[in-house]
């Protein structure tokens, strides 16, 4: 029927016709290209320093909750519910505009002064991955057979030093698939950072959007790097797994 | 070395360890044998306190486990403790297996534990694992680097906790020779087995449990020879020719 309308045919298709104009050498070169590049590298930076810390937190927290101590625990506890189950970005603005209410007017011009946005990002993105990074650790010791713990108290070590020397070395190196997982997680994560105006990767990419409308490039860089950042990652844990835990199966 | 004073354990409402009056004395080899939930491993896991005890008093190389200002890691270091399911750290190596706990609580050098290590290695017949892992190794392989990891500390009294009821049977022979040559040494040994041969030929005296009590304490020609109890005569009879048991 309908190849008796050429021309309504005509129409309703150039209502899908492209007359987008695509450039790519706005995303690939020239000025916006070094802002996206400087966005990925603060990406980075906020993820490196944020995965740090989020680990050294998540392993306290993970020890606070297999103490001996009721109350140790109980405050590890409460802390892992907190933090996992309400949304990163109420954490985001909390502490970026929130937190810094309650303290002193000096420390509070300081932190103005500063990079104030970029801390904040940090922390919140530290608090939130730990929870979870807690959680992985706490399952990786939890699978180390109680005869490890019992063998090191025997030859005379104390309930930390056995953590530290036997427990806690084979618990990482099975913790560490996982963790790089939060490590992604917290890349991607830390594209919410923008929203109090760090200057990472998303950030970048929107402006780039608005001075140029290229929305389509510019997102399309971001999707990219965030997607080869993943890969990479993923295929250097893999490699991890077959070099480094078959190492220590049996021959 | 070693004195048990009426010490009672419970589990819950399980009586574990009832009523144990034992002493052991420096360089004596104790073998401790019964039925499988006599409390046999429970007892010898008390000396290094490994289960605490609920009653009585145990006095261990001069040190009373139950005064609260003992220190336990301390009198744990004196003591080597060797498992049945061997328990080496895997992920180290066999030579840092042996050196880790010299180094880090005796404070020995590095160098020089690794001497003392690898002199223990050759008397255990293993000094060329030294860098293999211990899951690259065989049972009775693993087991003779537990007694070498006990050893490295010095210990002055060794504790086997059926040391050779998870190996396959033709390394059983290793870890006892391991065993005798120590006993012959001098030093002061507690051993939980079902080795009647080890028992018979190295122990100064043989302990029998059952249900947490101690039955018989004699040495080895006459718990052998003519055993005094009931329940031991059975046990023995059962052990020795295990096809003819007269179940119940």
């Amino acid at each position: 029927m309908i190849f008796h309308h050429p021309p309504l045919l005509h129409t309703s298709l150039g209502f899908f016709v492209l007359n987008y104009q695509f450039d790519w050498s706005v995303v690939t070169s020239g000025k916006y290209f070094d802002w996206l590049v400087s966005g990925l590298i603060t990406t980075l930076k906020l993820s490196c320093i944020s995965i740090v810390l989020a680990f050294i937190l998540g392993l306290v927290i993970a020890i606070m909750r297999m103490s001996h101590s009721r109350p140790i625990r109980w405050i590890a506890h409460a802390y892992l519910e907190f933090y996992r189950n309400t949304p990163l970005l109420v954490q985001i603005f909390f502490w970026y505009f929130g937190s810094y209410k309650i303290l002193p007017a000096v420390i509070n011009d300081w932190l103005v002064s500063t990079n104030f946005e970029f801390a904040a990002g940090v922390i919140a993105l530290t608090i939130y991955t730990s929870a979870f990074i807690a959680e992985d650790i706490r399952s990786g010791i939890l699978s180390i057979p109680k005869e490890q713990m019992e063998a090191a108290r025997s030859a005379g070590f104390s309930y930390l030093r056995s953590m530290q020397y036997i427990i806690l070395p084979q618990a990482v190196r099975i913790t560490i698939p996982p963790l790089v997982n939060q490590f992604l997680n917290l890349a991607k994560n830390s594209s919410l950072a923008m929203t109090i105006g760090v200057m990472e990767m998303t950030y970048q990419a929107r402006q780039v959007e608005s001075y140029t409308f290229k929305g389509f490039e510019a997102f399309t860089a971001a999707t990219v790097v965030y997607l080869v950042l993943s890969i990479v990652i993923t295929s250097l844990v893999n490699l991890y797994n077959e070099k480094v835990l078959n190492l220590h199966k049996a021959a | 070395m070693i004195t048990f004073k009426g010490v009672h354990k419970w589990f819950k409402t399980l009586h574990v360890l009832n009523d144990i009056n034992l002493h052991v004395t420096p360089g004596e080899v104790l073998v401790v044998c019964g039925p499988s939930g006599s409390g046999k491993s429970t007892l010898i896991r008390t000396i290094n306190q490994l289960e605490p005890i609920n009653q009585g008093e145990l006095i261990v190389d001069g040190i009373n486990l139950s005064d609260k200002k003992a220190d336990i890691n301390k009198l744990r270091a004196e003591i080597g403790f060797v498992f049945q399911q061997f328990n080496l750290y895997p992920h180290l190596s066999v030579i840092n297996n042996i050196t880790l706990a010299p180094i880090k609580i005796r404070k020995t050098p590095r160098a020089e534990a690794e001497k003392q290590a690898m002199a223990l290695l050759e008397r255990v017949g293993l000094a060329e694992k030294r860098d293999a892992y211990p899951l690259q190794l065989s049972g009775g392989q693993q087991q003779r680097v537990a007694i070498a990891r006990g050893l490295a500390m010095k210990p002055r009294i060794m504790l086997f906790d059926e040391p050779t009821s998870a190996l396959d049977p033709e390394m059983i022979g290793e870890v006892l020779a391991v065993m005798k040559d120590l006993a012959l040494s001098g030093m002061t040994m507690v051993v939980v087995t079902h080795e009647m041969g080890f028992a018979r030929e190295v122990a100064h005296r043989v302990v029998f449990m059952d249900h947490g009590a101690i039955l018989e304490e004699a040495p080895p020609n006459e718990f052998f020879g003519n055993p005094k109890h009931e329940r031991a005569q059975q046990f023995l009879r059962q052990l020795l020719t295990p096809m003819q048991c007269e179940c119940p």
